[in-house]
């Protein structure tokens, strides 16, 4: 080995031990008497120290030594951690790091010899050293003590032993030294020895099993000397024996300890790409073996298919790294944040071991560390807001992730003030995220993902960690580009839970295979909610048209449907998109947090799939997310579903589309029921309005209709009343110029009159037919497809058109106020 | 003989194009395209060379030459690119060609528009012209071409 892959070596091992440092350090301060995480702390540095040493980095050397130093001295418990040190020995770590960061790079341990760091840990060392000198022979005292006065029912052969206690004391101190560097070190091999040395020592015949449980309850009654030590210093068995019986267990434990080896991350990279050809393989084996009668090929293909599978798993698994090897640096991070900015947070991790593919790491580690930053920047209170609240003034930031249905769950929970609802709506109000009227009309909930727009931040003050607006969009498009999903609750006062899932690895993922106009397409199973089939017959009744858009009532709800052949503008073989006479496939799908049914010609199968990403030349088509080669060979794209969303306007890239939506929403969540007026307004589309703005239904015989203008107006109640025809509003837009001023044909029936007054105007809105007055909830909504119409909305069982009166008046041109009459009718009408 | 470099050839609506021989990956004969709806029309869609997914352009198109005519089957000329492999189509494979820098030629001033980005020069052959075709540029997608959807 040379010396350079002796530097690289240390330099890998040194990294990571230091990622462990920050970890133990700030554990350490929480509990300063974890005996063992403190000797792992000094084991670390004092083995950076002597490495260091060894290759001739005399700086890093230097300041190694000093934090060795203090470390010493807190080991002994001749000083006990405070945050002082805990910051002091942290920018130990940081300038160490730094030092092993320049050795890299240059092969040298840099310029930098960190004067005041050095002067620092020296002084924490001595200044405390003072009144710390007494502890070490106090604690000595009970040790030592207790084994002679705690045994009461072995009085008798301790008490003969008395003498020699003294010695015993004594021996320890002379024992000690030969084994510590070997098994003092690491608590994990320290414990079995102790377990089993007894065992051993019976087994080579030099002491018998009594002596042996005499000496066991020895140290259950308090003795903390190692049973070895014991049985010598009741002079049941030489020294030499024990540590030969020592030697042996070592030699044991290092047997059975789990072999690993260092693997470079290309090779197993490399490895997965082969098994994505090895998986595409199998493939295709497996449908040729389909497809011909042979049992021997049958069963080889059989067992290929078994052995690519499981060894599929395994290299998956090798990519696989637990979360907490991201985590372990966010307990520093807290501190930091925290201590920044004056807050006490305690983290809690709960789930480190759950896996994820190393590239999914990588790509969640900065979000997380954000959201991470944010909530003890902006979710926790100071400790003073927090008592008065009536609070734990230590504030709790805990972190969960665990496995769901082939996804890796991640929350990120707070206990802090949560999100204000109304400062954010005022917020996006002011920025002109969302118009006030939209704002007012929003479920809290859509109040609180606002934050994930882009410049959105409600931070009072801009602080050096987070609150630059420049946060959560970011972490929404990184969680996405992964294929993630973001999602944010916040009860005030009591927390915030951010919410993220992810996929467990991008390489290999399952997808149902649908065809379309001869081609096969791969929807990622993540996407996929259900399937829906509908029969020729069923599919004629059961697919509706909202003004030439269709929609499906899934259980109660309108699902938009989306034609795949007619979004791709593929040649319509036989399934002429838009002629309902054959059975539909529906494959439901979510896209962000909206639903939308794809119709395909045909569902195949699912299938595990190799993604490869498409070349820069297809980078512009949105609608696919990469390609993957089939069974037999073909290539198939992969549909990007929100993009294809995108594509058919289910996912609006500007939030206006969803306001009729999201005031349909507001109605549902007050789950109030409100009563229509139903009618038709042209042919037989049902229509609505609230009955509220409707002042009174009136029948004229089309003789009393006027010309005035271009207008048709009526005498009504000593006033004029302009007539706007609902079925000429609702005509295209060519005909309805010459519609609308088109005078009354003196031979149809009388004019079906709806009054009403909008702002301080009365109009009459003439309908063909009035049907009913209903209380209903409007809770199934999808979004309006013409001008004049809000949203539809499922009543009485059928769809119906919510009418848009402010639209309707300005489409019909009608702008003459007649307050006065506005009040008289409304007077009547009550 | 000075310097001399080598090309590999192949007939585009007559015209004889040449790209650089060590650019070139492999030569085969047409393959099943998957094609890719709402791509560029210059995309004549995938084709899984051995495993390995390669996008296919189809070079009449890029130069801005007429299509070519319906069931006569292109050859595909793979080509290493910057982003990966890429087949060229191309109507027919001609020879392996030794030129000497002496015989290049830039294109003429009067050559205009895309096509100029992509043809880098001629070689004048014995007995007919060669056009020096600059694959990374035929591989890339300009704005204009990835709009003309």
């Amino acid at each position: 080995m040379s010396e350079t892959d002796i530097v690289k070596d240390f330099l890998v091992e040194s990294n990571e031990n230091l990622d462990r440092l920050d970890r133990d350090l700030v554990g350490l301060e929480k509990n300063p008497e974890d005996k063992e995480a403190l000797a792992g702390v000094f084991r670390t540095i004092h083995t950076i120290k002597g490495t260091c040493g060894f290759l001739g980095f005399n700086k890093l050397e230097k300041v190694a030594h000093v934090g060795e130093n203090l470390l010493t001295r807190l080991r002994d418990g001749q000083l006990t951690l405070n945050p002082e040190i805990t910051t002091a020995l942290l920018g130990m770590v940081d300038a160490v790091r730094q030092m092993l960061k320049e050795i890299d790079a240059t092969g040298q341990d840099g310029e930098a010899d960190y004067p005041e760091l050095r002067e620092t840990l020296t002084r924490l060392q001595t200044t405390t050293a003072g009144n710390a000198g007494v502890p070490p022979s106090s604690s000595a005292a009970p040790v030592s003590a207790k084994p002679l006065t705690g045994p009461e029912s072995s009085a008798a052969p301790v008490a003969k032993e008395t003498p020699p206690a003294p010695v015993a004391a004594a021996a320890p101190a002379a024992v000690e030294p030969a084994p510590a560097p070997r098994s003092k070190g690491d608590p994990a091999q320290r414990k079995p020895a102790r377990g089993k040395i007894g065992g051993l020592l019976v087994e080579r015949g030099v002491v018998q099993a009594a002596d042996i449980a005499r000496a066991l309850e020895a140290q259950e009654h308090g003795d903390r000397r190692r049973l070895g030590e014991i049985l010598v210093a009741l002079g049941l068995v030489k020294m030499d024996d024990v540590l030969a019986a020592q030697q042996i267990l070592e030699a044991k434990l290092r047997d059975t300890a789990p072999e690993t080896i260092r693997v470079g991350v290309n090779l197993l990279d490399k490895l997965m790409t082969l098994v994505g050809e090895l998986v595409l393989a199998r493939n295709q084996l497996l449908q040729i073996s389909n497809t011909v009668e042979d049992t021997g090929l049958q069963a080889v293909s059989q067992r290929m298919n078994l052995i690519a599978t499981e060894l599929q798993e395994e290299v998956m698994k090798t990519r696989m790294q637990p979360i907490g090897n991201i985590w372990a640096q966010f307990p520093r991070t807290v501190r930091d944040v925290a201590l920044g900015c004056g807050k006490e947070v305690e983290i809690e991790m709960v789930g480190k071991e759950t896996e994820l593919d190393k590239t999914i790491i990588e790509a969640i580690k900065d979000p997380l560390t954000h959201l991470v930053r944010n909530s003890v920047d902006h979710g926790i209170e100071l400790p003073e807001v927090r008592v008065n609240a009536g609070k734990a003034r230590v504030g709790r930031l805990t972190l969960r992730a665990f496995h769901e249905g082939g996804q890796v769950n991640i929350e990120i929970s707070d206990d802090g003030a949560g999100l204000n609802g109304e400062r954010i709506r005022k917020k996006a109000i002011e920025r002109g995220v969302v118009t006030a009227e939209q704002g007012a009309r929003m479920s809290e909930r859509e109040i609180l993902n606002l934050i994930f727009l882009p410049g959105f931040s409600t931070a009072e003050k801009v602080t050096n960690v987070s609150g630059r607006g420049v946060g959560m969009d970011v972490v929404k498009t990184n969680v996405e580009k992964i294929g993630g999903l973001v999602d944010l609750q916040s009860t005030p006062g009591r927390g915030t839970t951010v919410r993220v899932k992810i996929p467990l690895t991008l390489a290999i993922i399952p997808a149902l295979v649908v065809t379309c106009a001869g081609e096969r397409y791969a929807i990622p199973q993540v996407n996929l909610l259900e399937l829906v089939r509908l029969e020729a017959e069923e599919a004629r009744t059961a697919i509706e048209m909202v003004h030439g858009v269709p929609v499906y009532r899934l259980r109660g709800r309108l699902l938009p449907l989306v034609y795949l052949s007619r979004e791709l503008k593929l040649a319509n073989h036989g399934h002429p998109a838009g002629r309902i006479d054959d059975a539909v496939n529906i494959v439901v799908l979510q896209a962000d947090d909206r639903q939308f049914g794809l119709v395909v010609d045909e569902i195949n199968d699912t299938e595990e799939i190799v993604v490869k990403p498409l070349r820069k030349q297809l980078k512009t088509v949105k609608t696919f997310a990469g390609s993957s080669i089939m069974g037999d060979g073909k290539v198939a794209l992969i549909l990007d579903v929100l993009g294809l969303a995108q594509r058919a306007s289910v996912v609006s890239e500007t939030r206006e589309r969803t306001v009729a939506e999201r005031a349909a929403d507001a109605a549902e969540t007050a789950g109030e029921k409100q009563t229509f007026l139903l009618f038709t307004g042209l042919g037989d589309s049902r229509m609505a309005i609230p009955l509220s703005t409707l002042a009174r239904l009136e029948e004229f015989p089309i003789s009393q209709v006027e010309m005035s203008g271009k207008e048709w107006v009526t005498q009504y109640r000593g006033q004029i009343l302009p007539l706007v025809r609902l079925a000429v509003v609702l005509e295209e837009r060519r005909h309805r110029l010459r519609a609308l001023q088109a005078p009354p044909a003196p031979d149809s029936g009388p004019l079906q009159v709806l009054v009403m007054n909008h702002e301080g105007r009365s109009f009459g809105l003439v309908v063909e037919r009035i049907l009913d007055i209903v209380e209903a909830r409007a809770d199934v909504k999808s979004k309006a497809t013409r001008a004049a119409v809000l949203y539809s909305a499922v009543i009485g069982d059928k769809v119906t058109e919510l009418l848009d009166i402010p639209a309707i008046l300005q489409i019909a041109g009608v702008n003459a106020t007649h307050s006065e009459l506005a009040t008289k009718a409304a007077g009547v009408a009550n | 003989m000075a310097h001399t470099s080598q090309f590999c050839t192949f007939y585009l609506d007559k015209l004889l194009f040449g790209v650089e021989l060590k650019t070139v990956q492999e030569v085969i004969r047409s393959l099943e395209v998957t094609q890719v709806p709402l791509a560029p029309q210059v995309v004549c869609g995938l084709i899984n060379l051995r495993g390995q997914i390669v996008t296919a352009v189809d070079l009449r198109r890029r130069l801005e030459l007429e299509p070519r005519a319906a069931g006569v089957p292109a050859m595909n000329v793979v080509v290493r690119s910057d982003d990966g492999a890429v087949s060229l189509l191309v109507d027919e494979i001609g020879d392996v060609v030794e030129v000497e820098e002496a015989t290049f030629e830039r294109p003429p001033e009067t050559l205009r528009g895309t096509v100029r980005t992509m043809i880098t020069g001629v070689h004048k052959l014995n007995n007919r012209l060669m056009l020096v075709l600059d694959t990374e540029k035929a591989c890339q997608m300009t704005d204009t071409v990835a709009a003309g959807q």
